[in-house]
């Protein structure tokens, strides 16, 4: 590898990458992020370049393994180019079909194409697929079509040529203006304007400044930044890159979860190559510019996502946030300056420096500009990574995107924000989303994560999971957060437990207030937000609890039976087989009954009693049926059984 | 350094640049309560119960005042409706560990906190640090630690460093504002000087 000392010279290395590129040239990108890497990319890739040997094709076509395309749902996905034809839930025994026909014969292999629900029409461009066709991927595009472990991929598509430029056509101060401009804000939860933090610490006193990337994704369900960084981690480096520049830093820092080892891997091998290239290191493509990264691994502490507790840890001490009257970006780690930001925002960086503040206000609404990539799970037709314009409404997310809930059951809630974020009710769906705006409704942005709930989901059990987690994850240090969310657990847990009592919702609440007001760090100020907005879009879950021990939803265990009907059962005997407690009684023709001191309350028995018999229900907030009598029980043809 | 003028609770206050807004008022003899605050330590921030009101031009915030620092024209004030709410919360919350602390039932009496509100578990610590604290910055020898995290953390003698450093200091003890330091500590002497009976019988 050169060095390169000027910016003609990157342009001559990026013109030798390309020439020896043809964009004719079939290649097939495989996603080998870990999503897919969980469903069996690995051997998928092994299979494919074992048939391309096999058939003589290996000089005719590229294999690449590239990051996380985002459709997880249905991966590993294949994309064949040029064509672009998209092939989903590929297994290792498909590869033939897809040598032979995709790649030698340039046909198209039907039966691995998306087929639209709506209309059973098949669908072979990746692009036209509606998961697809609705967003706006210009942060996560590249994902798709680069090999992660290598520089030469991402200058192919234009890398660095942002840091070249603000490096040799801007100063400082225009860099900062531009990311100022264009209204860029923290994408890991805040939503602090990214161009005054950098303002802060640039203006703030002393030569040594720091930037760092906060890749400590701890959400439950979030894995936008582990695909970012695992898809392409070279944008993070420039834009971290870029922002040294603007602030006066020298020295940058990746604080990365150690449980993402495919990311600390390839930020490592991205490092060097950067390194090697001298994009890092002395004198920056031959400028006046020293710039060098370290990659710090966090040992997986949800709290060390708050900025001064991450800096705390970066310091080698134990992850606890510190009081910040003073910001970090003038008072950071070790004391210094330190500009923090999610590794999201630092890879929008490069795009606002190529195509200019203007191009970016385009896009979002007035206070929210740019695109945003959410991880959209639950209850959800399509779930994966999507990226779209800010302002997109919950609704076309969730139904153009994501395809709506699947097994025909009825939308309830989304949780946006992560834990720490709020339930969004059906009445909202039309909300656009914007910092502003999900904050207005009781949730947030947060770092992206969206659970999509149905009506089998217990909102009070939700807040109790949330809550349940933030206890687990308080760093302890203050008495609202540690002892608060401990009395705000036991509350919630009793309540599903059924021993809820009047006025617990008032303890709450005042819980509640006291770590909103009074917390530390940020982890305690929000945390009560997942029992703020359920107990104000359903407070008659919470009301049916306590009051009627009912938990409407069904899904409570202390609070819920199973019951067989006597009317409907076939005493078909599938239940009682399937039961692993040992708790129905029946045999052949003889009707069916659940023991309820024996029940666990598993489900099982409803989930296998046959739809067409449907003699399983579930009940709650009511007593169990008293049991036929035993001389009734025995089916027979003369006593044709009717409802009574 | 330069002298900053604040009004604490209607009292115009001299201070220094620097000076936190409990150091300025305790210079004026106005108390605000704490428990995880010492003169000799480094601000914490932990228990909370400093908490004012400070209005900077129009906007009036809640923090805590063993932190925040003092700056021109600051206008506090130590007591309110809300504030007096959220310390009478943090005293019910800490008192559900340590019900018998004479300093945390006397604060009790002045919030009208219930001392039973929650549930007992008496571990007694209520986690304000401040022996781990003035053994890590004052004597520098760090023979009491945190360990764990969240609702699981503890107070911690380490063996090794306190079976040399402790016997004769224990100036963290009149620290505590409850009993958890010294039960910590007894239990840690047992573990360091076990009773002969049970000395390991040296191999032949």
């Amino acid at each position: 590898m050169p060095r390169i000392n000027s910016p003609s010279e990157l342009e001559k290395l990026r013109q030798d990458i390309l020439s020896n590129r043809d964009p004719q040239k079939p290649c097939i990108t495989l996603c080998s992020g870990s999503a897919c890497h969980a469903t069996g990319s690995g051997e998928v890739a092994a299979s494919i370049e074992a048939e391309i040997e096999k058939q003589g094709l290996g000089a005719e076509v590229e294999v690449r393994k590239t990051g996380c395309h985002g459709f997880c749902e249905r991966g590993p996905i294949i994309v064949n180019h040029p064509e672009e034809t998209c092939y989903l839930q590929i297994k290792p025994e498909d590869a033939p079909e897809i040598v032979s026909q995709a790649v030698k014969e340039k046909g198209i292999v039907e039966r691995l194409l998306y087929t639209d629900p709506n209309t059973d029409e098949k669908i072979s461009r990746e692009s036209e697929i509606p998961f697809y066709k609705n967003q706006k991927r210009l942060v996560f595009g590249s994902n798709g079509s680069i090999d992660p472990k290598s520089i030469d991929d991402y200058l192919a598509i234009g890398g660095y040529s942002a840091l070249e430029k603000a490096l040799f056509q801007m100063t400082p101060e225009q860099v900062l203006e531009e990311v100022k401009k264009s209204n860029l804000r923290g994408r890991g939860g805040g939503g602090f304007p990214t161009g005054r933090k950098w303002e802060e610490s640039r203006n703030a006193p002393g030569d040594i400044k720091y930037v760092i990337v906060n890749a400590d994704e701890g959400d439950p369900g979030a894995y936008m930044d582990r695909s970012l960084l695992e898809g392409n981690p070279h944008s993070v480096l420039e834009g971290l890159m870029i922002g040294a520049f603007a602030i006066g830093s020298t020295e940058g820092y990746i604080y990365v979860r150690q449980e993402y080892p495919l990311a600390v891997e390839n930020l490592t091998i991205a490092i060097k190559q950067a390194e090697k290239y001298g994009f890092l290191g002395k004198s920056i493509l031959g400028f006046d510019f020293d710039f060098t990264i370290k990659v710090h691994k966090g040992a997986g502490a949800f709290v060390c996502g708050e900025s001064s507790a991450l800096m705390t840890a970066l310091e080698g001490r134990a992850g606890e946030p510190r009081p910040k009257y003073i910001h970090t970006a003038v008072k950071g780690v070790w004391d210094y300056p330190s500009v923090l930001n999610n590794v999201e925002t630092w890879a929008n960086v490069p795009l606002i420096i190529n195509k200019g503040a203007d191009w970016f206000t385009q896009i979002g609404t007035e206070k929210s500009k740019g695109t945003k990539i959410f991880s959209v799970v639950g209850k959800i037709t399509n779930t994966g990574l999507v990226e779209v314009p800010m302002g997109m409404s919950l609704r076309d997310i969730i139904y153009e995107i994501g395809g709506g809930i699947p097994g025909g059951k009825k939308f309830k809630a989304v949780q946006t924000g992560g834990p720490s974020g709020g339930c969004i009710p059906e009445n909202l769906l039309d909300l656009e989303v914007g910092y502003d705006e999900l904050t207005k409704a009781g949730s947030m942005m947060g770092s992206g994560g969206m659970i999509v709930m149905d009506e089998d989901t217990c909102m009070v059990d939700v807040a109790r999971y949330f809550i349940d987690f933030l206890t687990d994850e308080s760093c302890g240090k203050c008495v609202p957060c540690r002892e608060g969310l401990r009395q705000m657990l036991k509350v919630l847990t009793n309540i599903t437990e059924g021993k809820g009592s009047e006025g617990d919702i008032e303890l709450l609440e005042e819980l509640s207030e006291v770590a909103k007001e009074a917390s530390l760090c940020a982890l305690g100020t929000s945390a009560p937000n997942p029992f703020l907005s359920t107990v104000r879009y359903f407070r008659d879950e919470y009301e049916a609890h306590i009051k009627e021990k009912r938990c409407p939803a069904l899904s409570c265990k202390e609070l819920i039976a199973y019951h067989i009907d006597p009317v409907k059962c076939q005493a078909c005997m599938i239940c009682s087989r399937k039961c692993p407690a040992d708790a129905i009684d029946g045999g052949k023709k003889k009707i069916h009954i659940i023991d309820q001191e024996k029940c666990t309350k598993c489900g099982t028995c409803f989930e296998v009693c046959p739809p067409r018999f449907g003699a399983v229900n579930k009940i709650s907030g009511e007593p169990v049926p008293s049991t036929i009598p035993e001389d009734e029980r025995m089916i027979t043809k003369k006593s044709p059984r009717k409802s009574k | 350094m330069s002298e900053i003028f604040v009004q604490i609770d209607g009292k115009e206050v001299e201070a220094r640049e620097g000076m936190t807004v409990l150091e300025a008022a305790q210079s004026a003899g106005i108390s605000i309560p704490t428990l995880c605050h010492h003169e000799k330590l480094e601000p914490f921030g932990g228990c909370r119960l400093c908490i004012v009101e400070v209005r900077v031009g129009d906007w009036t915030k809640r923090v805590v005042s063993c932190v925040y620092t003092v700056e021109e024209n600051l206008v506090v004030r130590t007591r309110s409706e809300k504030i007096d709410k959220i310390r009478k919360m943090i005293l019910e919350l800490q008192l559900s560990h340590a019900p018998d602390s004479p300093e945390l039932l006397d604060l009790a009496k002045e919030y009208g906190a219930d001392k039973d509100r929650f549930e007992k578990e008496a571990s007694f610590c209520i986690h304000c640090g401040l022996c781990v604290r003035y053994c890590a910055e004052v004597k520098k020898k760090n023979a009491v630690g945190f360990v764990d995290r969240g609702i699981r953390k503890e107070i911690c003698f380490i063996p090794e460093i306190a079976s040399k450093e402790c016997w004769d200091c224990k100036e963290c003890f009149p620290l505590c504002p409850t009993e958890a330091l010294q039960a910590a500590f007894v239990l840690t002497k047992s573990l360091i000087s076990p009773p002969p009976s049970f000395e390991p019988t040296s191999e032949k």
